[in-house]
């Protein structure tokens, strides 16, 4: 049953067939045999079994709350929750334990979720591996699959089973790893440039990033303000729907949520793609783009054609300087953002007293990592008076460029862009570390961050299993604010797809199922 | 002095990239050279240091990889602040609704008297190049 999705699970729990305490208990055994995965930082395991007992009390009443009611998720560190550690995977944050929780975490806690705990991920969220946080690097569940052992680990090196283990992707793997190895049900995210999205593509589970004003921000420890969104991670299309409905609208402590109402919406089941209109943007067969996603890309394009939808290829002609323009704008705000980890009012403080000053040089040096000083470094040197045109502005100005192209695209008539969501499948850690995480993160977030630019929604959805048994993923970027359109094409495309589940020996263990999932053809 | 040697290995990796067999230098553009005094005034206002030579090469290449912005013509183009530019934001009435929450806020400082956070003297700068013990200064 931890197999199912968050619809299942929900009407389960309403039906009486299980209680939430058991499915609360059930997740929080699972964690513990796959600690392994390292995608848990903190396990709030008291004041999830208090969560769960008074969501029982309110099914025997018969007065849930909601869908939600009793069902385990988990939030990605970044996120505040009140009486819960929150660290970001920094030594900045440890021992941090916020005041208040982020309103994405409370509206959930409202709707009766229980919170299993805090999801590891890159220190601050950045990086695209989810393997440069202080709790070490999260391992991808899929590492140890049946469908990647039997494609990838030789049978004569035993030893190297261990060592042979793949990236979750980053920053947000350990909510990615958390929602594909079934110790939730849904997970929460935030998405940058890609963060959300790039975990889910290697992990096989569904990442939504949201437009860009739809989701409070307020609690979320910022990274870039004009471009962050919480994303949500979930098994299927219809759950992220179910998890967006109750988190959207506006939020009077985040003034850049839009005031516009928000009307929840269950997806509807599509089955004349005749009127779409799809666009492949030609920009988007990036240099370093693996042959394999490529003959996935043109399938899945061939997949809409044949069922009549409209298909062209586009063009988004500035998208090669999206990354330069992200890495300047990215890096300016963070230099920007972390200004206020000093050590007086919250976080590490080091022991240096001679000066205010020394004592935040000691304490930032203690704290940060070397990803973290380095954008920290290279912000401040763009934001320089003698740069700031050159380099801040100039970079703005190009933003501008980037959101116009998609802009110019959609006016043509086209309702959806569909592209790979990363270039390859999840590399082994050994291969990963190889290059330093600015080189990583330029090539790997080439392909989704042109959608934080522009502010859009986009959602990566599992499409098949690469040859080497790990999961593949899709990308569909839609107009701002129209989820209710992406969700629905990309509802449609994941039937069509039939993503094979994964094989964990873990899960089985755990699992006395209410549910039996079988194995249907799969996409590739 | 220490604090040459490293401008000096700076402009050396400058000089090794421009020169080509026989032709003139041609003449360094801002983002070839780093200046050890930039770099000073970069660890003063981020205060974060450079660790060591791969905080400074990566700095150096940072800047490289950026700019290739350089390449876009942006002529007539106004920069963008925001994607929300179009729309209102927000803007709640100025009463006071929410605090008193001082013994929540000060749980989290690690040094506080009473109701205040308690920092070192101010006022006081950061001790120049010469005096830091930072990786700008040795070679």
């Amino acid at each position: 049953m931890l197999r199912a999705s968050l619809r299942e699970v929900s009407a389960a729990l309403k039906e009486g067939h299980v209680t939430p305490t058991e499915l609360c208990q059930r997740c929080l055994a699972l964690i513990k045999s796959t600690k392994f995965l390292n995608a848990y930082i903190t396990v709030a395991e008291e004041t999830a079994l208090k969560q769960a007992e008074e969501s029982e009390k309110r099914y025997r009443t018969g007065q849930p709350v909601g869908v939600l009611d009793g069902i385990p998720i988990a939030v990605k560190d970044n996120f505040s929750t009140a009486g819960i550690e929150t660290t970001c995977a920094s030594e900045m944050l440890k021992g941090y334990i916020p005041p208040y929780s982020a309103t994405v975490v409370q509206k959930l806690l409202d709707q009766g979720a229980v919170l299993l705990g805090k999801t590891n991920l890159d220190e601050f969220a950045m990086g695209s591996g989810s393997t440069d946080g202080v709790f070490g690097p999260v391992r991808n569940p899929w590492s140890y699959s049946r469908q990647y052992k039997e494609k990838s680990v030789p049978k004569s090196h035993p030893e190297d089973e261990d060592s042979n283990w793949v990236i979750t992707g980053g920053s947000s793997g350990g909510s990615a790893a958390a929602v594909s190895s079934f110790t939730c049900f849904a997970a929460l995210g935030s998405d940058t440039g890609g963060s959300t999205r790039n975990p889910a593509a290697h992990c096989g589970v569904v990442g939504l990033k949201p437009t860009y004003g739809l989701i409070s921000r307020h609690g979320l420890i910022p990274l870039v303000n004009s471009m962050d969104v919480p994303g949500i991670l979930t098994r299927c299309v219809d759950d992220a729907a179910v998890v967006l409905g109750s988190l959207a609208g506006h939020d009077p402590k985040d003034s850049t949520t839009i005031q516009d109402n928000f009307k929840p919406f269950e997806l509807p089941n599509l089955t004349d793609v005749s009127k779409l209109s799809i666009g492949i943007p030609k920009e988007y067969h990036a240099p370093g783009l693996s042959s394999e996603i490529l003959a996935l890309w043109s399938k899945a394009a061939d997949l809409f054609k044949n069922a009549g939808a409209n298909v062209i290829e586009v063009s988004l002609p500035h998208t090669r300087y999206s990354i330069v323009c992200y890495h300047v704008l990215c890096t300016a705000e963070v230099a920007s953002n972390m200004a206020r980890f000093d050590g007086l009012e919250y976080g590490h403080r080091s022991d240096m007293s001679k000066s205010t000053e020394s004592m935040y040089a000691a304490t930032r040096r203690e704290g940060f990592n070397h990803v973290v000083r380095g954008r920290i470094l290279s912000g401040n040197y763009f934001l320089l008076k003698q740069n700031y045109e050159n380099y801040f502005v100039k970079a703005q100005k190009v933003r501008r460029l980037i959101a116009n192209d998609f802009m110019k695209v959609f006016r043509s008539g086209v309702d959806i862009l569909l592209t790979p969501t990363t270039l390859s499948d999840a590399v082994p850690y050994i291969e990963f570390i190889k290059e330093d995480n600015r080189t990583r993160s330029a090539q790997d977030d080439i392909l989704t961050q042109a959608a934080n630019m522009a502010g859009l929604p986009a959602i990566s959805v599992p499409t098949a299993l690469s040859e080497r048994g790990l999961p593949v993923g899709l990308q569909f970027i839609g107009r701002s604010f129209q989820e209710k359109q992406l969700l629905t094409v990309a509802k449609w495309f994941e039937k069509q797809v039939k993503f094979p589940m994964i094989q964990l020996e873990e899960v089985k263990r755990h699992d006395h199922g209410v549910f039996q999932h079988q194995k249907s053809a799969s996409f590739s | 002095m220490r604090a040459l040697s490293l401008s000096r290995w700076l402009r050396g990796a400058a000089r090794a990239r421009s020169t080509g067999p026989g032709r003139a230098r041609p003449a360094p553009g801002p983002s070839q050279k780093v200046t050890v005094d930039v770099l000073d005034h970069l660890e003063h206002l981020a205060l974060v240091d450079f660790r060591d030579s791969e905080g400074v090469e990566r700095l150096q290449k940072a800047i490289q990889f950026a700019d290739q912005l350089h390449e876009v013509n942006t002529d007539g183009v106004e920069p963008m602040d925001s994607v929300l530019e179009d729309r209102c934001l927000y803007l709640r009435e100025d009463d006071v609704t929410e605090g008193n929450c001082t013994k929540e806020l000060l749980k989290n400082a690690r040094e506080k008297v009473e109701e205040y956070f308690v920092a070192p003297p101010g006022n006081i700068p950061l001790p120049k190049l010469e005096e830091r013990e930072t990786y700008l200064q040795s070679s």
